[in-house]
């Protein structure tokens, strides 16, 4: 196996890669120096949306500063693996994960009604095996396409779509509907990126329109319908689960053109703004920079996006280019399912915006699929 | 696998390139979606959002006014507002209530009593955050162990807020009143009135009895308004705007704390009443009842032990007596029943009789005694009120008649409440032929009116009654009705001469007359009152009076020694001073003094000394 993969990936034809000065130093370690920095400048742009929303807690900036930290170590050294090792343990990791959800189901720690945790023995903090598939999965899928010829058979379509199937309904058996979502689209990007044809993408659409109404009927727990329910009229429920939606969109749509200025949001300030320092904090953003900060926050996460894109296309082989362009599209799809949510446009579903929420699972794992993107976009196969 | 060889790479690239460009065009366009939802919030909804943001935040919070002040005529202060702590939890901010609460009790101390009422009031129906009061009175030494130890305590707070407080306590107590916290039916009352409720709606005390009560109106003050910020939990964060509340009205009552004072002394370890007019304005001296209590302790609250100690008293200390507490007013009557003969005709101060120390009606077998058994031979009216003959006033009365003597004596306030803002007082009994009908399904006999003679039967008087008919009295006739009020923020006040008319003798001289003797009744050998002619300061006149308890059966001795305590007689004293110009009118009753001589007649000398030595010093 690691033979045919070693002869897929040999030559490197017209490299694009210039080698001087700084550029050449941050090639050698294997860093993509303007992602780096976008994500950098993001994630100061983070921490000072975090001591506004936080109520001005220094402490939580800074324990989210050391989030960073370790995550940024975490990006390098990612980074430096090569991609074959990701290749490698892939099918394993997927095993390890299916096996993990299925100890969830059978000996898993409930909370709020659902059962998504795993109590290690001893000292061991206690463990999210959903958050070990979010990265399996894609990887898996890329793993097992980039062996295939592209665009792909129908046949190695319908032995991908098994891989992410089976974690997706554990998942969702547990019960928690929006990762299973988020899972099993990471899962279908790489498909996408794989060139599925757009007669499939269109038809799987649509089945998954016409599988809604049955979700709801035989798949959706009470809450969840209640979330939908909230979103579709908040002003049903305005102090319970509605208070949150209202709550946000006062404070976005208060903040007007040019917001009431830093540390001056009476919704953030004032405790209206429920979660404010985490899935919330976009609203205190919003209301303290206006439309202003909003467009340049999304202008930053687009640029990251788009240079994701980009060194996504560049990279040397297809299991890189599969697995990069999925995170990064899983990425946008964080992004933009927060920011829909505070806003209005989707119904709330606990997703943090990433890497300005507070949350060090998050900070983390996000920073560590970025120095995946940034093996798989700087390891040049050596003969 | 075996495909591998018939890869083409640039195919591969150029495919994933093309499905690259796909996906950042619908990124861009999902994340100008979200920018264009964000355009119509913060631009098209703005004014919308800004205002619920608004509405949110800033909240209208009625402000107390600070209540007004009590002076006395002097500028004595009597009743304050002073700064009471109270201990306070927020349960929710707490780490762990029970461990909160056993620092507490190591800090500064939390009795059973007060960790119940704690409990009690956190069983009531409650806003989350609410401040729940756990101890009240913090000392400031306990303020400052709380303080200190603040980081340890989350939740745990110390408020003040502004408590009436009365700084001469007891003597004041039954004139005064005092205010308490409003309770259900005050506020059923001041909700039928949408002004009250307005204005009480950040007041928590109202004055229950007294001045207090009587002048709610003008101590109360009105209600201010202040537009706060608050958070999502009701705390206050910073004042936007202020109008400030209208303090009440400070009074200044014509009290004499002097005298108030004195007489608290004097009454020390007896049971009764002083009240003393200042005879030209009616202005209310001193009214004093003992026992007293202490007013501060309604003012945030007394425990029911502590009210059924007080309630259930046999000395009934609650009571005024001053103003409610009715006797018979026994021969501090005779002044009035001797200028009721007068103007009828029915004596001159030439009539004279021969007293063989008892009285009978014509036809009538029953001998209405003379307290003095041997008779005071012969008396004329002057004599009769000095040695307080009661044959004279016997035969007298019956002489006038009592469809005579009541009205003559409703014209002293008798029967009827004259006072103009004592809330205590009451208007005690002045019987005549339809009241005895009406109330006792009885003709009126002839020893009626034998028994009223001498202030014994039916009629009931109380201190204040007394007082005031004496100011009357020592006025010539001219009516002043009994005020404390004096001042309103240091403006005197005028008061309405009240529904009386003054009373105009057949021949005014009488008035000098009757002085003389009343004189007489402390100056006279055979006076009454001659024990008061060893601390004679002043000319006084006056009249002493012992108010039967219990009536004794025809034909025994009175003996005061079988009788017990309670059940001997009342002892009145009734005058003023000095005789030609009189300017103090004092009514003094000690509740089974005996002695008027020895008991309350001392009593109502010392007031009138107090108060004309000191505006004469």
């Amino acid at each position: 196996m690691a033979s045919t993969d070693f002869s897929r990936t040999v030559s490197t034809p017209s490299h694009h890669y210039s080698f001087s000065g700084s550029d050449a130093f941050f090639a050698r370690i294997h860093i993509d120096l303007i992602l780096l920095l976008l994500i950098l400048a993001l994630a100061a742009t983070g921490l000072l949306i975090l001591y506004s929303g936080s109520g001005q807690d220094f402490g939580m900036v800074r324990r989210q500063a050391i989030h960073f930290g370790i995550g940024i170590v975490l990006l390098i050294i990612t980074a430096q693996i090569p991609p074959r090792l990701f290749q490698l343990i892939a099918p394993w990791a997927w095993g390890t994960g299916v096996l993990l959800l299925i100890g969830v189901l059978l000996f898993g720690v409930g909370a709020k009604g659902a059962q998504r945790w795993l109590d290690l023995p001893g000292a061991l903090p206690r463990f999210q095996p959903s958050e070990l598939v979010k990265l399996a999965l894609p990887l898996t899928v890329a793993w097992f396409m980039a062996k295939r010829p592209v665009p792909p058979r129908f046949k190695d379509l319908l032995q991908a779509m098994i891989i992410i199937v089976v974690p997706t309904v554990l998942i969702l058996k547990q019960p928690d509907l929006g990762t299973s979502i988020l899972i099993s689209t990471s899962g279908m990007l790489v498909l996408f990126f794989a060139g599925m044809s757009w007669a499939l993408i269109l038809s799987m659409i649509s089945i998954v329109a016409a599988m809604a109404p049955v979700m709801w009927f035989f798949v959706m727990h009470d809450y969840q319908k209640q979330r939908v329910l909230t979103f579709l009229d908040p002003e049903s429920d305005p102090l319970g689960t509605g208070w949150n939606i209202i709550q946000s969109k006062t404070a976005i749509g208060s903040g007007g053109i040019h917001g009431k200025g830093y540390l001056m949001g009476s919704q953030s300030q004032l405790e209206f703004l429920p979660e404010s320092h985490t899935d919330f904090i976009i609203a205190v953003l919003a209301e303290e920079t206006g439309l202003i900060g909003v467009c340049l926050l999304l202008t930053l996460y687009a640029l990251i996006i788009l240079r994701c894109l980009y060194i996504s296309s560049r990279c040397e082989t297809l299991f890189g280019r599969l697995l990069s362009g999925s995170m990064s599209i899983t990425f946008f799809i964080y992004v933009f399912v927060n920011i829909g949510m505070v806003s209005g446009i989707l119904p709330v579903v606990g997703v943090p915006l990433p890497l300005v929420s507070y949350g060090g699972t998050s900070v983390v794992s996000l920073l560590l699929g970025f120095g995946l993107i940034m093996s798989m976009y700087t390891h040049r196969q050596r003969k | 696998m075996w495909e591998q060889s018939f890869r083409d790479k640039s195919f591969e690239r150029r495919l994933f390139r093309a499905r690259a460009i796909v996906a950042a065009i619908i990124v861009l366009i999902a994340l100008g979606g979200l920018t264009w939802r964000m355009v119509y919030l913060q631009v098209e909804l703005h004014e919308k959002y800004k205002d619920l943001s608004d509405n949110n935040r800033v909240q209208i919070r009625p402000v107390g006014p600070n209540r007004g002040l009590i002076y006395d005529r002097n500028g004595v202060l009597l009743a304050e507002n002073i700064p009471y702590y109270s201990l306070t939890i927020v349960p929710e901010r707490t780490r762990d209530l029970e461990e909160t609460l056993q620092f507490l009790n190591d800090l500064v101390g939390v009795s059973e009593r007060d960790r119940e009422q704690f409990e009690k009031r956190l069983s009531y129906r409650r806003r989350p955050f609410e401040p729940v009061v756990l101890r009240h009175k913090l000392s400031e030494e306990e303020i400052a162990a709380v303080a200190v130890n603040r980081y340890y305590l989350p939740g745990v707070d110390v408020e003040a807020q502004l408590v009436r407080h009365y700084p001469q306590g007891k003597a004041f107590a039954h004139v005064l009143g005092y205010v308490g916290r409003i309770n259900q039916m005050d506020q059923e009352k001041l909700e039928q009135d949408e002004e009250n409720k307005r204005r009480y709606s950040a007041t928590q005390y109202i004055g229950k009895t007294g001045i207090e009560r009587r002048y709610e109106h003008l101590l109360h003050g009105n209600v201010g308004y202040e537009k706060v910020e608050t958070n999502a939990r009701g705390r206050l964060l910073r004042t936007l705007e202020r109008q400030n509340p209208e303090p009440g009205t400070d009074l200044t009552l014509h009290l004499d704390s002097r005298l108030q004072l004195l007489a608290a002394e004097l009454m020390e370890g007896r049971r009764g009443a002083v009240v003393a007019i200042e005879v030209e304005t009616g202005g209310i001296l001193a009214h004093f009842s003992n026992p007293s209590f202490d007013p501060n302790a309604f003012v945030t609250g007394i425990s029911y032990a502590d009210y059924g100690l007080l309630n259930n008293d046999p000395d009934k200390p609650l009571i005024d007596r001053a103003g409610y507490g009715t006797y018979p007013p026994a021969s501090t009557l005779k002044p009035f029943i001797g200028l009721a003969a007068l103007q009828a005709g029915a004596t001159s101060w030439n009539y004279r009789i021969k007293d063989p120390g008892w009285y009978q009606l014509e036809n009538d077998e029953r001998f209405y005694r003379d307290w003095k058994r041997e008779g005071h031979g012969t008396v004329d009216l002057e004599a009769a009120v000095v040695e307080s003959c009661d044959t004279y006033f016997y035969d007298i009365a019956v002489r006038t008649g009592i469809d005579r003597l009541t009205p003559f004596l409703g014209k002293f306030g008798f029967g009827r409440d004259m006072s103009l803002d004592v809330i205590t007082a009451t208007s005690g009994l002045l019987p005549d032929k339809e009241w005895k009908r009406a109330y006792r399904r009885s003709a009126w006999y002839p020893g009626d009116t034998v028994n009223l003679g001498i202030g014994q039967g039916f009629m009931l008087v109380t201190p204040l009654q007394m007082a005031t008919a004496t100011a009357v009295l020592a006025n010539r006739g001219k009516w002043q009705v009994p005020h404390l009020l004096l001042a309103e923020n240091d403006e005197p006040i005028a008061i309405e001469h009240g529904p009386i008319d003054d009373i105009q003798l057949n021949d005014e001289r009488n008035w000098d007359r009757m002085f003389t003797a009343m004189e007489h009744v402390i100056t006279g050998r055979h006076g009454t009152a001659r024990s008061l002619l060893k601390n004679l300061r002043f000319p006084i006149a006056g009249k002493t009076g012992t108010a039967q308890v219990v009536s004794i059966p025809q034909g025994e001795k009175y003996d005061s020694e079988a009788l017990k305590e309670r059940q001997r007689d009342h002892a009145w004293f009734m005058g003023f001073g000095p005789v030609e110009n009189p300017q103090i009118a004092v009514a003094v009753l000690v509740e089974n003094g005996e002695s008027s001589g020895r008991t309350a007649a001392p009593i109502a000398q010392a007031l009138i000394n107090e108060y004309l030595g000191g505006a004469e010093g």
